[in-house]
């Protein structure tokens, strides 16, 4: 497919898709959305362009991305057992603190959150793996 | 409502099982699509229906016995999650075997058997 | 007591690593050093075992039966040493034996997936989240299956996950209706409420999706059909690594289920169970006498093999389980090894075609030995530990007064001692016939090569001939498995 409306459309869809992305992921552990959801978003905003464009393309361009993300993501999963092993307490266990910020609100910031980052990344990762494994061919 | 959707379970194991009888490996994968939402539901369904009722609730809401059960909500969600890589792993593998044979046709799978 | 998570942990730990390093070379590394670590711990959770009976991890701090426990007792801590030997010594065949176009890193990533889904499915506590671990270990096989892109391939693995896949789907709906009758999915908690309902019957439903299912898995009569269509196809050191732990996970888990809770309605089950046993041993003697590719007689083994694993469950005494147990971590090791010794054959030779191959027995003394030390095993010659496990399993048969499956596992002995004489006869002791296989493709196989399969065969004569202290865990891990009390408290502590 070459359709420039949907190329140029792609180049700007594919930020507001990662904005909201993020969006959904942080507002994950009380409400609907999490790092699964915005993985996806995220994943398929860039599959977008391999949409627009062409999938080989595009998998130039990331040059072996997908396996990058699904690294970086099961690291920030593993990343979140440690706290856990480091305080002694049973293993995943959700510890939580809190950080103050100006104007008298507080951030808080615990391990599930961290293990929801990982999802985050892990999916963007295995979404791109699928589209490109669906959508090139594969070599002889 | 519970009986409704117990119905439609059935219809949907019936359509796949359908579906997976046939000879064409993609409405193979599609019987196996419907067999995965089928069971989805079946797990869904499992802690029966509380209309209206969310799964989690704020420390001064209402009392448990109105709460919707949220543990089949999240067996579903991990499930369905397995569903799509499976899925997805299952077509790609269909799509390599068909780029080097380029049939679709399971009765032409016999090489393997003996 | 994190420690518990290890064996899942460490894998995940390994994955993450090569996945950063994507090099083969540092994955040669990654491959036998990971897995060796990984027996060290298994041995060490077995000396906890033997210390504390039961231990259990409730994971991230929710107390069973609200949380995900993870559990380890005798049965489960012998099977994870056992299967990490067993993986242990495959990523070491690996190395030599895997063809080069599969390139090791992308192969040892998936490993460590299924060494890490097949060590959830022994340690855990729930029944979802045992589901989860089987999809791990799934997905892992159905991509290691297709590693190597040939058409056959693709066509196995094509049925492979067909029916595996709705294998697990017939899981999945089984812990859907378990949940809707009991309200609970943690093992103990399930044991604890059914053996005190008297309306426990109605888990047959349930009972008869999960027997499916790991029928489909294990790979029993009338659902094994996927076995030998794809087992032959891959690349030899994954059939050996799939024939060694695959159907047993499947074995593991009739055994989990079938002593744990599903103890309602004994009298059928067990007769089911054994009717079953006996036609997998028949169905899969008699195929495997038929074949004369040596991949394929071995498959049917490992269907043959798998009734005398369930039969044990089926004749329930302390005994009989035990017997059971001690065949199933034989069994590990010495199907394994005939695998691994068939691709060796195939690598001097170039084909698993035992007409096309013979007189290796001259060529290559020390392979016919390390082909004859897992033959006697599996035939039951008395040495080797094979002797004793049956030995056991009769023994247990005929004091239970299960004369039928006991005849037939005596004459399937004398199937299975049939075609691995034949595999011995064909490619060992017969003349080469000329062919273009005559020329041998190497001359000498190097000392690493042979490495393997003398860690496996020595493992099978060791257990042979210490098979009384061997006999002592098993029989100690049959009663945790019949006297679930232990489990129970140890799990549900804090909740009664």
């Amino acid at each position: 497919m070459n359709s420039i409306i949907l190329q140029i459309a792609a180049r700007y869809l594919k930020w507001i898709l990662i904005v909201f992305a993020v969006l959904a992921l942080l507002r994950g552990h009380n409400h609907p959305g999490g790092g699964f959801i915005g993985g996806l978003m995220a994943g398929l905003a860039i599959v977008y362009r391999s949409f627009a464009y062409n999938a080989f393309q595009i998998k130039e361009e990331l040059k072996d991305r997908p396996e990058r993300y699904i690294a970086l993501g099961l690291s920030v999963i593993l990343l979140s057992f440690v706290p856990s092993l480091i305080k002694n307490a049973t293993l995943m266990t959700g510890l939580w603190f809190t950080i103050p910020l100006p104007f008298n609100e507080e951030l808080k910031l615990g391990t599930p959150f961290l293990f929801d980052i990982g999802v985050f990344f892990t999916v963007i990762g295995v979404t791109l793996m699928f589209v490109f494994s669906l959508t090139q061919k594969s070599q002889p | 409502m519970e009986i409704v959707l117990a119905i439609v379970v059935g219809v949907l194991y019936t359509v796949s099982v359908y579906l997976m009888l046939r000879r064409s490996i993609l409405k193979f994968i599609i019987g196996l699509i419907f067999m995965s939402n089928a069971t989805n539901l079946l797990v869904f369904l499992s802690a029966g229906l509380v209309p209206g009722s969310p799964g989690f609730i704020k420390p001064e809401g209402v009392a448990a016995e109105t709460m919707a059960d949220p543990l089949p909500q999240a067996l579903v969600l991990t499930a369905i999650v397995i569903g799509l890589g499976i899925v997805v792993f299952t077509l790609a593998l269909k799509y390599k075997f068909f780029e080097l044979t380029g049939t679709d046709d399971l009765d032409q799978l016999k090489q393997t058997d003996s | 007591m994190s420690l518990i998570a290890f064996p899942i942990l460490f894998p995940f730990i390994l994955i993450i690593i090569l996945l950063i390093f994507r090099s083969d070379r540092l994955s040669r590394w990654f491959g036998p050093i990971g897995t060796g670590l990984l027996a060290m711990l298994s041995v060490y959770l077995l000396v906890l075992v033997r210390e504390h009976g039961v231990i259990a991890l409730q994971m991230g701090g929710w107390e069973a039966p609200f949380g995900i426990t993870l559990v380890i007792d005798y049965f489960s801590a012998l099977m994870l040493v056992v299967s990490s030997i067993i993986t242990f010594v495959v990523a070491i065949y690996a190395l030599y034996f895997l063809t080069a176009r599969i390139r090791l890193n992308r192969f040892f990533i998936f490993f460590f997936g299924l060494i890490m889904g097949m060590n959830g499915s022994f340690i855990t506590g729930d029944v979802f989240n045992l589901f989860v671990w089987f999809e791990v270990m799934l997905m892992s096989s159905f991509v290691l299956i297709t590693l190597g892109r040939t058409k056959d391939q693709l066509e196995g693995g094509i049925k492979y996950l067909a029916l595996n896949l709705i294998g697990s789907l017939f899981l999945l709906a089984g812990v859907g209706l378990l949940y809707g009758k009991t309200g609970t999915l943690n093992m103990a908690h399930l044991a604890q409420i059914l053996t005190t309902d008297d309306q426990a019957i109605l888990m047959n439903t349930s009972a008869v999706l999960f027997f499916v299912a790991f029928g489909i898995k294990a790979a029993v009569f009338p659902l094994y059909f996927w076995l030998p269509a794809s087992y032959h196809t891959p690349d030899v050191t994954i059939t050996s690594l799939f024939a060694g732990l695959l159907t047993k996970v499947g074995v593991y888990t009739f055994f989990r289920f079938f002593t744990l809770f599903f103890v309602h309605d004994p009298q059928f089950w067990h007769q089911l169970i054994l009717v079953i046993a006996g036609f997998t041993m028949v169905a899969g003697g008699m195929a495997a006498a038929a074949h004369y590719e040596t991949r394929r007689i071995l498959s049917y083994h490992i269907i043959s093999q798998i009734g005398y694993m369930i039969m044990g469950l089926g004749i329930f005494t302390p005994l009989a389980v035990a017997g059971a147990i001690f065949f199933t971590l034989h069994n590990m090791l010495a199907k394994t090894n005939t695998f691994l010794v068939s691709g060796m054959i195939n690598k001097v030779r170039g084909t698993y075609l035992l007409k096309n191959i013979g007189g290796l027995y001259k060529e290559y003394p020390l392979m016919a030995i390390l082909f004859i030390i897992p033959a006697f095993a599996l035939a039951g010659v008395p040495p080797v530990s094979g002797f004793f496990a049956k030995f056991i399993l009769i023994k247990a048969g005929i004091e239970n007064g299960n004369y039928g499956i006991t005849a037939v596992a005596v004459l399937t002995g004398l199937l299975t001692l049939y075609s691995m004489l034949k595999i011995w006869n064909e490619a060992f002791l017969k003349v080469q016939p000329h062919n273009e296989f005559e020329k041998n493709t190497i001359q000498k196989l190097s000392f690493m090569e042979y490495l393997p399969s003398v860690i496996l065969g020595a493992a099978s004569i060791l257990m042979g001939v210490f098979a009384y202290y061997v006999f002592d865990f098993t029989m100690e891990a049959a009663n945790q498995l019949l006297d679930t009390e232990l489990y129970i408290k140890t799990v549900l502590k804090g909740y009664q």
